[in-house]
């Protein structure tokens, strides 16, 4: 069983809903990450998602592409991050580290070398955003063959037929987008989102991640109530830009919004 | 492939040209995309549809553009004799209204009422907020910030036409970060907002269709050459940025082996100093905006910065079917650098009394190197994909003058 799977059993086992910061690699400083990361866990992370900066963050908000930025005017490559999982492996050989980002970097690097890398680093699992599962064959087998999980997004617009490619081809967990944006209540937004989980388990028993869009501890509560996981990362990465002149204090900032929604989530 | 085998029966169903193109997008988008493959494949056969597409083409446009024998320029240079289609007549000033018109027309069809594209130099906005227009849409360009500072006049006639012009101030703030930025309106907006790209790249469909809407410009072209010179050019060239005026030209002719077909990509500083907008010449296979192609990146697969005289040519990916069309040989890709594009800009406006868009020089200063290594009884067919009036002020200023 991998790590990530193995981590979510263990949650069901507990009654508690899994809680993924995301925060991007070298944002604001490459020596920074790794306590941060350390600081997440402590805060109650159960999986972290680490962001592999990219130039053109297409999926993501300004908040995460000026993360990307910052961690990019230090020239983070795909191997810097590797160097950060395995330094917080030395310390932490149990909570599952999934590399979020986009295919470029992978492609100039090749899927099988960036596989067997990020295996021998520690890495538990690939987001790979802009690869649906249509172009995904070669780059789930490449990760595979390292035991690596291949996490997808799912989103309010993908009909069954889609669900079930997305099933087919995941592993680890299933990463459902609640679209930015949409207007109405919180509680309809909710409702959606719950109808939308109930049908992705009609096609698969892996665990349902819920992200985007995640703010703040409330919301964070209503959501563990319906998924197995609940991602949160512009929240995060906010914090670490409001603080970027006083980065001493960016851990303890990360750490007390990470326990607040601790907190509320499992008040549930 | 078989060596018999058509060229012209590209993509295939999932949209790749070989290992090119594809559809590189987040879950977030394939709703969309899907629903547009749909209504693409539905109306592109559709008579009905077509119709309205060819007499907007005639009348709004002012389509067939004539093919034109620039005879002085010729004699002048030596050599083949070079013809040139002329895209810089149409209404708009260049070949991209043809692309504009089709897609707008489908939004409509597709019950669409907002209408988003990026632009970098200008002149798909404006000919996206021109039909936007005329249609009646709602209209968001997305213009990076450095764009918008150098294209003053384009940002202006874009608010005439009723568009509200977007800044975007991430990334480098030019084309490829306002295509990132108009894709995020577009994930959010989908249900109402239909997404005019404005080159043959992106995630399928897109590559394809905007080519179906641009090879209006060869098959034309085909005919005319035929009708004034009783047989098919000897070469084609065509400046390559995201290439659709190239591909508008060129695939007509895909299957006519004894034609030659360049595309000419921007040097910029030159090759050899890395400041160029080349990917196909200089740059290597990787993913962005959606396709898999030639890019400018880095060892860390990073996109870097492009460096060209023309904003039109400023961009580090190229469209998918001349990647493909670079692997398998059938058409080459040359560079050519900003003093020779400048050159060619002076030396046709002086022989010819055109004024042909800094883009388009780059095609004339090669079909020029071409033209004169060839015999006087050959013909060179160029594609002037549009008119030089945009490029008034970085001409004047690379002189001197404030105008």
């Amino acid at each position: 069983m991998s790590r990530i799977s193995a981590c979510f059993a263990d949650l069901k086992n507990r009654g508690r809903t899994a809680l993924l910061p995301f925060i991007t690699a070298g944002d604001p400083h490459p020596d920074l990450t790794v306590g941060f990361m350390h600081d997440l866990v402590e805060a109650g992370a159960d999986i972290i998602e680490l962001g592999v900066p990219f130039s053109d963050p297409m999926a993501d908000g300004p908040v995460i592409q000026r993360a990307s930025e910052r961690a990019l005017k230090h020239h983070v490559s795909l191997r810097d991050v590797f160097g950060m999982v395995e330094a917080f492996r030395r310390t932490n050989e149990q909570t599952p580290v999934i590399l979020m980002g986009y295919l470029n970097p992978i492609e100039v690097m090749g899927y099988e070398e960036f596989a067997r890398s990020a295996a021998q680093a520690g890495v538990d699992g690939a987001l790979t955003v802009d690869v649906p599962p249509e172009e995904s064959h070669d780059l789930v087998q490449a990760l595979r063959a390292e035991a690596l999980d291949a996490v997808f997004l799912a989103a309010p617009t993908s009909h069954r037929q889609r669900l079930e490619m997305i099933a087919d081809a995941a592993s680890g967990f299933v990463y459902y987008v609640s679209l930015k944006g949409v207007t109405g209540s919180a509680n309809l937004v909710l409702d959606e989102v719950a109808a939308k989980l109930k049908e992705i388990r009609e096609v698969t028993d892996m665990p349902l991640g819920v992200g985007f869009g995640i703010k703040d501890a409330q919301m964070a509560a209503a959501m563990a109530k319906i998924a197995d996981a609940v991602v949160v990362g512009s929240a995060l990465v906010s914090r670490i830009e409001a603080n970027i002149s006083k980065p001493d204090k960016i851990g303890a900032e990360l750490k007390q919004l990470l326990q607040e929604m601790r907190t509320a989530m499992d008040a549930n | 492939m078989e060596k018999n085998e058509s060229f012209t029966n590209m993509p295939d169903e999932r949209g790749h040209f070989g290992p090119y193109g594809g559809i590189f997008v987040a879950e977030t988008l394939m709703g969309a995309l899907q629903e547009l493959r749909q209504a693409y494949e539905k109306y592109l056969v559709d008579p009905v549809f077509l119709a309205e597409l060819d007499a907007d083409l005639q009348h709004y446009v002012g389509r067939p553009s004539p093919i034109y024998h620039a005879e002085r320029l010729s004699r002048e240079n030596g050599g083949a004799q070079i013809y040139l289609k002329r895209e810089d007549l149409n209404h708009t000033g260049a070949h991209k209204v043809n692309n504009t018109i089709g897609q707008a027309l489908l939004a409509k069809r597709m019950g669409k009422t907002r209408i988003i594209a990026e632009t970098g130099a200008g002149q798909h906005g404006v000919a996206t907020a021109t039909v936007a227009a005329r249609l009646g849409l709602e209209c968001v360009v997305y213009m990076g910030e450095v764009d918008v500072a150098r294209q003053e006049a384009n940002v202006y006639r874009m608010r005439l036409l009723g568009t509200g012009v977007r800044s975007v101030c991430s990334g480098c703030r030019t084309l490829k970060d306002a295509l990132n930025e108009a894709m995020r309106d577009w994930v959010a907006t989908v249900d109402n907002t239909f997404y005019i790209i404005g080159t043959v790249a992106g995630p399928h469909p897109y590559p394809a269709m905007v080519r179906d809407f641009q090879t209006i410009i060869g098959r034309e072209a085909r005919q005319q050459i035929q009708d004034m010179t009783g047989s098919l050019p000897d070469a084609l060239v065509a400046c390559v940025g995201g290439g659709s005026n190239a591909i508008g030209l060129f695939h007509p002719f895909l299957d006519d082996k004894e034609v030659a077909i360049y595309g000419v990509e921007a040097a910029g500083e030159g090759l050899e100093t890395g400041h160029h907008a080349a990917p196909l010449c200089a740059g290597d296979p990787g993913v962005l905006h959606g396709n898999r192609t030639y890019l400018m990146e880095d060892s860390d697969g990073q996109i870097i910065e492009t460096h060209s005289i023309s904003a039109g040519l400023d961009y580090p990916g190229v469209g998918p079917e001349h990647a493909w069309l670079k692997d398998m040989g059938r058409a080459n890709y040359v560079a050519i650098d900003d003093q020779e594009a400048l050159a060619a800009f002076h030396l046709l406006t002086r022989t010819e009394g055109i004024i042909p868009a800094l883009e388009s020089s780059h095609a004339v200063a090669y079909a020029l190197q071409l033209a004169a290594g060839m015999r006087p009884d050959q013909k060179v067919l160029v594609n002037l994909s549009g008119r030089g009036d945009k490029d008034m002020h970085t001409v004047a200023a690379i002189e001197g003058i404030q105008i």
